[in-house]
């Protein structure tokens, strides 16, 4: 065995002992703990892989506990297309290491050679033959509080049963059938609530007849503080009714908190911003004379728009509080909490309980605050708080609209010579506890308020609005310039790629604008500044199984575009191509991608993450923008925030590079962004105009084929 | 003012009491009998979450007040098949693993039994068409159409045998 120190994962470094990671108590069973949770990417499948691997246990014996304060290690986030490189890679050690301590025991407790000891489907083998001993009893004989070294040799996944293998998910076939979800968690005593929150940003509550509602059948407990108004009852459409009765007799004083608009290209460079910059290579001398180029692009805030509204469920008693959520963070979530309510961290308790699908930081923990607050006017009843769908749209973080200048020079061989981008962002990160002690969003409410912290972020690799500004291209020169602003009028904060996606979209666009200039193909001129053979392998990859055709014709109604990316230059390589109709309205009819994420611990579910990064970029891309009136979020309903529907989705086709030797890269977030280049790229061939803001709808091609 | 009503929801008759005479069935099929599987998404019969079958037909729990279907049959996904016995479209689901975080399932399920029940040929139109009203945010469309056609086609085939 070598004892060299490996380098550990982030999750192994917080939590750097065994026993935080694998419990072997219960005969028959491996219980690991991950505080990387399940939020329809299919993580707790891929982490039971690992696990089973690296136990060599079927995985029916293994059992993975996932996000529960009491017993997971912390592990922050679950996040940023980090849970299989580091909370997979970590597990990974933790369970090889495992198998290693139980070999080493097992060897004293035969009195053999460790050489002559093999752990295998839960029994000790002694020379290859069954000894008497089980994992399980060996397990006890073990000290778990020794450290995970990450020096225990991993399997080999060529020959494991699960790893690299298409598992099916084991969330899946409770979802289809019945009860599944945190919103369908039934508690005895449990009451249902609801909380008012104020029409608009700047809003402040007048006053608040609640006669009628103390009247209502089944009305448990309105509570007030400040601008914050909940209400329980014993059933949940009694709660439904209470909330309109409470909204019927409140009044609020409303007030303009920004200017209106929805040209965010205009707004954004006119903010204020703190300005931070990266500058890498020599800008070329003057008398090099390049030909000079320059575009600007833009997107509008999204918002998560998931299927269900956050709901959370908490219960206080003489033991403290207890939370039910479907946050991405359980323990920075339970700092959040403790800070706001006054409680020690050491009497809460936060549970992970499934939502429907999470996109980065939605109002999952907002309304666990909400829950709470609820939850300690009614000692010892569980309280289980659901958004309506308008809250969900209008009150959830956004995110942040962006608006992106690249400048360049091209010589006359064709070649860039060097790269400026500005970039205009609002904050992506307003996590609990990311700036100030609190930051949800009932704590700005209640009396006293706790209110938002400002926020701003300072250039760097992880900087969320400069995420994916540094080209993968090879060039001698690049600046990169983030204006911050930190005076939006609404919340905003992570939506999946943080600034990845408009980054990508607005350096693909403009390649393709350079590769024009250059009169080179889009390919063609890709590979020209691309050394990186992954990179180079990805893109040839998706042209050969789009049929990429270079030399078409512009204009005629119909075309493929490329894009591509290195997620965060650090995580998964994909290449998009996407074919378009444009008629009236863009139709995206196919969308090919070629995707390299190193080792892959389930093939199917990352192809399953590609393809619905992929639509969910279409629906952003062709569909989505909120809509800011000074005051509210006026885009409050699927009308008036359509996504993308069955009939508008493009066939698809998703080919992995499979790398078993190299690291596992991160893949959630990886394909939106070049699948956003891909179309506009596929939009501006066939309609030899380009659109640089998004969502390239009917009105802005019109508007621009006007102006053209 | 509470009003009763007797509904038959997978097959058994239930008397259930409601403060509000509006109160939509979704509610009552959530709270009143435990059958979770119907999912609350918008409250306006925009998104599909909360599709259910009333005398074969898809309609959406949310808004359909519980009087209004006093004396019709209603099924919902628990009343399709369980984890045990499975219906052929949730078998197909979970073969395709068609959903990322299935939350939109139960009520595309629900969708897609009225099309299989409805004896029609199978075609891919068809059940895009069908789907029309229903939302997916996590982007699993083409592997829920692939899962509902191949469950569409068995259970032709199925009845032809």
């Amino acid at each position: 065995m070598t004892s060299t120190k490996a380098k550990l994962p982030w999750s192994i470094e917080e939590n750097p002992l065994l026993s935080q990671w694998i419990d072997l108590s219960e005969p028959g069973i491996a219980r690991v703990f991950s505080a990387k949770v399940e939020i329809g990417q299919g993580i707790v499948t891929a982490i039971a892989q690992i696990a089973a691997t690296e136990l060599r246990l079927p995985m029916s014996k293994v059992v993975v506990v996932s996000g529960d304060t009491r017993c997971c290690p912390d592990e922050s986030y679950t996040a940023g297309s980090m849970s299989i490189e580091v909370g997979g890679t970590s597990m990974r050690m933790a369970c090889a290491e495992a198998r290693r301590a139980i070999v080493e025991r097992a060897a004293r407790m035969l009195g053999s050679e460790e050489s002559s000891i093999t752990a295998d489907g839960g029994l000790i083998l002694l020379d290859g033959a069954p000894s008497r001993l089980d994992y399980w009893q060996v397990a006890r004989e073990v000290d778990w509080k020794r450290p995970v070294t990450g020096t225990a040799p991993f399997a080999v996944p060529a020959s494991s049963t699960s790893l690299g293998k298409s598992v099916a998910r084991l969330d899946l076939p409770a979802k289809v059938t019945g009860a599944a979800f945190i919103h369908d968690l039934e508690l005895p005593g449990m009451i249902h609530g609801r909380v008012m929150r104020p029409p608009s940003y700047g809003a402040r509550l007048q006053s608040l007849d609640m006669s009628a509602v103390e009247q209502m059948p089944g009305v448990v407990k309105i509570w007030t503080s400040g601008d914050f108004v909940g209400v329980c009852c014993e059933r949940e459409y009694q709660a439904v009714k209470a909330l309109e009765a409470i909204r019927a007799g409140a009044r609020w004083i409303e007030s303009e908190v920004s200017a209106g608009t929805r040209s965010w290209r205009e707004l954004l460079p006119t903010l204020r911003s703190i300005d931070s910059e990266s500058e890498v290579g020599e800008r070329p001398a003057r008398t090099a004379n390049p030909r000079r180029l320059s575009a600007t692009y833009s997107r509008p805030p999204l918002a998560h728009a998931s299927m269900a509204p956050s709901c959370a469920v908490a219960v206080y008693d003489e033991s403290g509080l207890t939370v039910w959520t479907h946050s991405q963070g359980v323990f920075p979530l339970r700092g959040a909490l403790a800070s706001a309510l006054g409680i020690d961290e050491s009497r809460i308790a936060v549970i992970h309980t499934q939502g429907a699908g999470v996109y980065g930081h939605n109002a999952a923990d907002d309304v666990a605050l909400d829950a709470a607050l609820l939850a300690r006017q009614v000692p010892s009843r569980p309280v289980r708080i659901q958004w309506t769908r308008e809250d969900e749209l209008a009150w959830s973080p956004l995110g942040s609209p962006m608006v992106v200048k690249i400048e360049s020079g091209l010589s006359a061989a064709g070649a860039i010579v060097d790269w400026s981008s500005d970039i205009w962002s609002g904050p992506h990160g307003q996590r609990p506890r990311a700036h100030g002690p609190v930051n949800l969003l009932a704590a700005a409410h209640v009396d006293p308020p706790i209110p938002f912290a400002e926020a701003y972020e300072v250039m760097s690799r992880f900087a969320g609005g400069a995420r994916n500004s540094e080209p993968a291209y090879d060039l001698p020169h690049r600046k990169i310039v983030l204006h911050s602003l930190p005076g939006l009028p609404f919340r905003t904060s992570a939506l999946r790629t943080l600034g990845g996606y408009a980054n990508v979209f607005a350096t693909e666009s403009f390649m393709d604008e350079l590769a024009e200039a250059a009169g080179a193909d889009p390919v063609e001129f890709r590979l020209r500044h691309l050394s990186d053979p992954r990179a180079r392998q990805v893109i040839e990859t998706a042209t050969k199984l789009a049929g990429w055709q270079s030399n078409v014709e512009r204009g005629k109604g119909r075309a493929a575009g490329i894009g591509f990316a290195r997620y965060k230059n650090t995580a998964a390589y994909v290449a998009v191509i996407a074919n378009v109709e444009v008629d009236r309205d863009v139709r995206v009819s196919r969308v090919v991608a070629a995707v390299d994420a190193g080792l892959v611990i389930n093939p199917d579910g990352v192809i399953n993450q590609i393809e619905g990064g992929i639509v969910q970029s279409v629906s952003w891309t062709l569909k989505e923008q909120v809509v800011f009136d000074g005051r509210r979020v006026t885009t409050r309903t699927w009308e008036e925030y359509p996504i993308l529907r069955f009939d508008e989705v493009p066939e698809l086709e998703v080919e992995l590079i499979e790398r078993p030797d190299s690291p596992p890269l991160g893949v959630g977030e990886a394909a939106q962004g070049p699948a956003a280049a891909a179309i506009a790229n596929a939009v501006a061939r066939a309609l030899d105009f380009r659109i640089r803001d998004l969502p390239i709808t009917r009105e802005r091609i019109v508007a621009v084929s006007t102006a053209t | 003012m509470s009003t009763t009503h007797t509904i038959v929801v997978n097959g058994q008759t239930y008397r259930v009491t409601v403060d509000h005479y509006e109160t939509p069935l979704l509610y009552v099929l959530r709270d009143d009998l435990g059958l979770k599987g119907t999912r609350f998404g918008c409250g306006h019969g925009s998104c599909g979450s909360c599709a259910v079958l009333v005398d074969g037909h898809a309609q959406r729990s949310c808004e359909l007040p519980v009087w209004s279907v006093e004396g019709k049959s209603i099924t919902t996904v628990e009343g399709l098949g369980t984890l045990d016995q499975p219906h052929p479209l949730q078998s197909a689901f979970i073969d395709f693993q068609a959903g990322q975080c299935g939350y939109c399932l139960s009520g595309i399920i629900m969708t897609a039994a009225e099309l299989i029940g409805s004896g029609a040929e199978p075609a891919r139109e068809k059940i895009v068409a069908a789907l029309d009203a229903n939302l997916c945010r996590c982007g699993a469309h083409t592997r829920i159409v692939k899962a509902i056609e191949a469950a569409w086609k068995a259970s032709i085939s199925g009845a032809a045998r």
